[in-house]
């Protein structure tokens, strides 16, 4: 594929970006005065603003690419990855978890596990997702740079440096309210640049009725084809999605990412924190008319031939990720092209400004502060969250490097995701619904956990034991083993934490109070109508969710 | 500090009258290899919903702070 030609007014839009959110967090800088604002943002922001955000940090431009190229080769069972894949668990955060992870005034998940369990288990924790942390950072960073270098054109160092300077210098100067202005921006840029790709799309084909009429049955439906896996496009069972990614992916990601749940700490009071993930949950469930709708339709259009429309094909290799670059190409003109290329290149940069406010929280609060200088001040604090911030960009750029080196890197995002977020989500559900789990159980359980989810990783890969072993069906895909080996680790840290717990000293209930459900007194309300309540919100979203998956059955 | 959706204002208006602006010049000297649908001029009419919906957040966000 020729690039995609950048005119002046192309140019002129990305310069706009760039000064932009330079000149915001210059702005915001005279009000980031405490590590408060720096790594909470002054816990101040509405619950539109937290839950933007909260919605932001996880629509990056890998995302955007990765599940449009998905829904080509997958069909709409991508579309479980923001429906079933998120709502139930968005829901479950803002209505169940958030009282405890605000209440206890923690600056981060880790943080949680000090106070309910011990030091150990927030270390292990802390340094587990730092490391995720910087990983994902990296390989977002390096997957940037391929997508500018393939589809722009640009120099790949020049193009990584420049985003990763622009993010080190926004961040620095003012953490986390820098990071969430630019989500939001980014959240605004995403759905003005590539809304016209699907409507055109529409336009097109004729409707989206036809649309739906010129895919293969299989790749048309949500749950009609799950029972049988050689039926549908993901080679995976009903079972598989709900047990692996509807609840352990799902959940462990939702409600106990760091990357995510930060940006409801930042809100002004418990119900806005409470709303942030639901007001999320509707413009998640939003989503797929962007990725969906356009892998839908350059799918149809690859089935015409007299359409001329072709993914990449590199080296007899399908490159997936073309599908939505290669429509921006078909559709848009210039200046529409800028803002489609901003659009992506917001989607890569507030992904990093997300990841390294994450990183240098853990990194300040959980690793810093608890092991090598619990005295710090507040001046000291703040000071090491801006030189974090700074020696995180870097190893983020060193990861990316490396990733240039292991381009299969990318294959193993998800992956990654489960040896971390998956048994952190059973520790976290056992530490807050269940008075008698013990230090010692989370721990072991936690690692345990991790443990086995890496190995069975490692054994599938290596091939030690065979796929169908832990997917539980003679055939499975890649996404299948993922979903099934999350399940897994889920279930062993569940046990292990449980079973180690019995045996092991119990803390003084009162040492667990606003910790844990059962041992909370529910503080005073502040009445607000009934349809103002988080409940009524998160049953309004499940509501449409239900509505969602029976339509498109 | 002055809201978050004042900014997004800022930049919808700004980044919409660019791409106006380039759709209006398309419109009066057309391409040589027009891309499908140039005769809807997407960008002129999009650009201009984008400083439409940029206008509104920026004038209604005007004079508040918050904090």
């Amino acid at each position: 594929m020729a690039t995609l030609g950048l005119s002046p007014m192309d140019w002129l839009i990305i310069a706009v970006y760039f000064a932009f959110i330079l000149g915001l967090g210059y702005y915001l800088k005279r009000f980031t005065k405490s590590q408060e604002d720096f790594f909470i943002a002054g816990r101040k922001n509405s619950s539109w603003v937290a839950g933007l955000a909260f919605l932001s940090a996880n629509l990056g431009a890998l995302e955007l690419l990765g599940m449009t190229g998905n829904t080509f080769k997958y069909g709409m069972y991508v579309a479980h990855f923001y429906w079933i894949g998120a709502i139930p668990a968005m829901v479950f955060l803002g209505i169940y978890m958030m009282p405890f992870y605000y209440s206890s005034r923690i600056h981060s998940v880790p943080g949680y596990l000090k106070l309910r369990f011990d030091e150990k288990t927030r270390v292990l924790n802390a340094i587990a997702f730092a490391g995720m942390t910087l990983l994902v950072s990296g390989i977002n960073l390096y997957a940037m740079a391929l997508v500018l270098h393939t589809f722009v054109g640009w120099n790949w160092d020049v193009s990584m440096w420049i985003s990763a300077a622009t993010v080190a210098a926004y961040v620095t100067m003012s953490g986390l309210l820098s990071a969430i202005f630019t989500e939001i921006i980014q959240f605004f840029l995403i759905w003005f640049g590539l809304f016209l790709v699907s409507v055109l799309g529409i336009v097109e084909i004729g409707s989206v009725r036809e649309v739906f009429a010129r895919i293969p049955p299989s790749f048309a439906t949500l749950w009609s084809t799950s029972a049988d896996p050689m039926q549908n496009g993901m080679v995976i069972t009903w079972a598989g999605i709900v047990l692996g990614l509807g609840f352990v992916l799902s959940f462990g990601y939702w409600t106990t990412d760091f990357l995510v749940v930060q940006r409801a700490f930042s809100a002004r009071d418990l119900r806005a924190a409470r709303m942030t993930p639901l007001i999320a949950s509707f413009f998640k469930m939003a989503v797929p008319f962007l990725v969906i709708m356009a892998g839908l339709v350059a799918l149809v259009l690859a089935g015409d031939p007299k359409s001329g429309f072709a993914l990449l094909n590199d080296g007899g290799t399908i490159n997936y990720d073309s599908a939505l670059p290669l429509l921006i190409q078909r559709y848009y003109p210039a200046g529409l092209i800028g803002l489609g290329v901003t659009a992506l290149l917001a989607g890569f940069m507030a992904g990093q400004a997300g990841n390294v406010s994450a990183f240098n929280t853990v990194w300040t609060y959980d690793i810093y502060r608890a092991l090598i200088n619990p005295k710090a001040s507040d001046e000291h604090l703040l000071w090491m969250g801006r030189v974090t911030t700074v020696i995180g960009i870097f190893l983020s750029v060193g990861t990316a490097y490396w990733a240039k080196t292991f381009p299969s890197i990318m294959d193993y995002m998800q992956a990654i995701f489960s040896w971390v977020n998956a048994p952190l989500f059973a520790t976290m559900l056992l530490g807050m619904f269940v008075v008698w789990i013990t230090p010692s159980g989370a721990f072991w359980g936690l690692l345990a956990g991790m443990g086995s989810s890496v190995f069975l990783f490692l054994a599938v890969k290596f091939k030690w034991i065979a796929a169908a072993t832990i997917t539980l069906s003679p055939v499975a895909s890649d996404m299948a083993a993922n979903f099934w080996r999350a399940w897994w680790a889920w279930l062993i840290c569940f046990a292990v934490t449980i079973l180690i717990s019995i045996f092991t000293r119990k803390q003084p209930k009162e040492s667990l109070v606003g910790l844990v459900k059962g041992l909370t007194i529910e503080t005073a309300k502040t009445p607000v109508p009934f349809v103002k309540t988080p409940e009524f919100v998160g049953i309004v979203s499940i509501v449409i969710l239900i509505v969602l998956n029976i339509y498109f059955w | 500090m002055k809201s978050i959706w004042y900014f997004v204002g800022i930049l919808l208006t700004t980044m919409g009258a660019i791409i106006a602006a380039s759709g209006i010049y398309s419109l009066m000297r057309p391409p040589a290899d027009p891309k499908l649908f140039a005769e809807y001029h997407p960008d002129l009419w999009w650009g201009l919903f984008m400083v439409a919906c940029g206008l509104i957040f920026a004038l209604l966000n005007r004079g508040k702070t918050v904090r």
